[in-house]
């Protein structure tokens, strides 16, 4: 995803052509995760992680919430973003203006919430930190959460916003392709190498 | 399932597990009253703050390296106190540390943007300290951070890869924290009142607090599972039908005889919300008869670290057949009513549930077994 400003985020939420104002509530790394999120769902339409998964389709239609999907996300920087523009409004008590809409998103998991709240995901939502994309991490990590059983699929992402440095990964990993071997250090290492992260 | 071999809680009630659990088994509060100008901010404020003249002074009998800061030096003190019970190979590839901490060094922004800020950077100091070369895991998922760390450690140990899982939570207090807390209008200018009909808010608290985890077999106390679940529902404010909270209880409860809960340690910030969400939760969950406390009228919230110190606050008690009282509690305005405990009191049962639930719509249940 190419990103110079805010304002090429909106150009990219406008192109969904989606009613979402929540949207632009958003700090810049919940709209990053939002945007990828709704291209993995929009091209998944056949999500059928166990038997008895029914499908994501139809995505501008409400949908039902659903206990099996989690939402693991890593970056770097955690929420330094925002956390660097709320400091500026505390840092000088003669103009001292703390907010509390700024103050909340200085929590990076916040992101990972936005994607559930859009989707009514009400699986596990998680957020770690590692200091580089770290592909064996990522896998060990999402192949623990389906020791949850109730979890049949994984939104896995890198997102990463911070000054002029934005990356944003996501894949949906199901328990099935778990087994056949295809989420794998290796493979997620490659592709972090085609998209020039690690 | 994760055995515990080894704790530790550092805070304003004590440098040791044992120091902390006398003094909230007696009825002591952590929680003081500061004066503006307390870390530059212009309002007073209630919280539990660690003393840190006796930090420096118990870090410089550890060690004469002085490039760490106060929440380091904290989070290295309570691994090390911890593994006096645990005694293992800290430097061993077969131990990982997993780091939890809602904001970390976030006060270095005071002074300048750098690595020194980043979660990672902390959890790196504090594992290299002991010679651990593993990449340390770093859970930042707001006020349940602590929980997931502790279910990263079960899952890390039945995953076969590691033999132990130091469970390290660590938050400090600042302008940065105090400030955001007061602009959301969370903050209640006197002792948070958990559970209590005119409860006004929560106080913060300063912590770090350390389990050690493995398969050896010889723990009385035993993380048995755990459970995260999100609302889905509002980024900053609780489900009203406690919808994540109850699921994750829901999830932890299957297969387990509801006769043998001991109690059950809420979140209990004192928020309104909360407060009301979990109850709610816990209702829905059939739960309503057992006693229910909330230590945050002791610690205030410590944040990252509150899932970690708690639960061990709670294991010590399950431990010795106790169920705490839940501090400046006097009375409840629900529609559906829960049993909060108001004294000290025995129980021999053998298990208890933790709770947790934060900003960004997560919520966390752990099941603890006594053997």
């Amino acid at each position: 995803m190419n990103f110079k400003n805010s304002a090429e985020l909106t150009e990219l939420y406008r192109s969904l052509q989606i009613y979402y104002p929540k949207f632009f509530k958003m700090d810049n790394l919940s709209k990053l995760g939002f945007l990828a999120a709704e291209h993995i769902f929009n091209a998944c339409t056949d999500l059928q992680s166990a038997p008895d998964c029914t499908p994501i389709t139809s995505r501008r239609e409400p949908v039902e919430p659903r206990e099996d999907i989690a939402v693991i996300c890593f970056n770097r920087s955690a929420s330094l973003d925002i956390d660097t523009q709320y400091q500026k409004t505390i840092q000088d008590n003669d103009n001292y203006f703390p907010s509390p809409s700024l103050f909340v998103y200085t929590l990076p998991n916040i992101a990972a919430g936005e994607i559930a709240i859009r989707n009514k995901f009400l699986g596990e939502t998680s957020f770690y930190v590692t200091e580089e994309f770290d592909a064996g991490q990522m896998v060990e990590t999402v192949e623990n959460a389906f020791s949850d059983t109730s979890i049949n699929a994984v939104l896995l992402a890198w997102i990463e916003c911070f000054e002029r440095k934005v990356e944003v990964f996501m894949c949906l990993v199901d328990r099935n392709s778990k087994k056949s071997c295809i989420f794998t250090e290796e493979n997620l290492k490659y592709l972090a190498i085609n998209i020039k992260f690690a | 399932m994760a055995n515990i071999l080894g704790t530790n809680i550092i805070s304003s009630l004590g440098f040791t597990t044992e120091e902390n659990f006398q003094t909230v088994k007696s009825g002591i509060s952590g929680v003081k009253h500061y004066d503006a100008g307390t870390f530059g901010l212009p309002e007073a404020f209630m919280a539990s703050l660690i003393d840190k003249e006796k930090l420096n002074d118990s870090f410089s009998e550890l060690s004469i390296k002085n490039s760490y800061t106060g929440l380091e030096k904290a989070a290295i003190l309570s691994v090390f106190d911890a593994n006096k019970q645990a005694n293992i190979d800290l430097s061993s590839g077969k131990v990982l540390f997993i780091f939890s901490s809602t904001k970390g060094n976030v006060h270095l922004l005071e002074n300048a943007v750098s690595e020194q800020v980043c979660l990672w950077y902390s959890a790196k100091q504090i594992s290299r300290f002991f010679g651990n070369r593993n990449t340390p895991v770093v859970v930042s998922n707001a006020c349940i951070s602590g929980a997931c760390a502790q279910i990263a450690a079960i899952r890390a140990l039945e995953s076969r890869k590691y033999d132990n899982a130091i469970v390290v939570g660590a938050d400090f207090l600042s302008k940065f924290i105090i400030s955001g807390f007061q602009s959301f209008k969370a903050l209640s200018p006197e002792l948070c009142k958990p559970f209590d009909k005119d409860r006004k808010g929560l106080n913060l608290g300063e912590a770090a607090a350390t389990v050690i985890f493995g398969k050896q077999n010889n723990s009385r106390i035993q993380l048995k599972r755990g459970a995260i679940r999100n609302d889905a529902n509002h980024i900053s404010a609780p489900s009203r039908t406690g919808e994540g909270s109850y699921r994750a209880l829901k999830n932890i409860l299957q297969n387990i005889d509801k006769g043998q809960i001991a109690f059950i340690n809420a979140h209990g910030t004192a928020t309104p919300y909360n407060d009301a969400m979990e109850t709610q939760a816990i209702v829905r969950a059939g739960l309503a008869d057992v006693p229910v406390n909330s230590l945050k009228a002791f610690f205030g919230h410590t944040l990252g670290a509150a899932g970690v110190l708690e639960s061990i606050i709670l294991m010590k008690a399950l431990y010795g057949n106790l169920v705490l009282k839940s501090l400046n509690f006097s009375k409840q305005n629900f529609e559906n009513k829960i049993n909060i405990s108001t004294e000290n009191h025995f129980s021999d049962k053998k298990y208890f549930i933790k709770l947790l639930s934060g900003f960004g719509g997560i919520n966390a249940a752990l099941l603890f077994e006594k053997r």
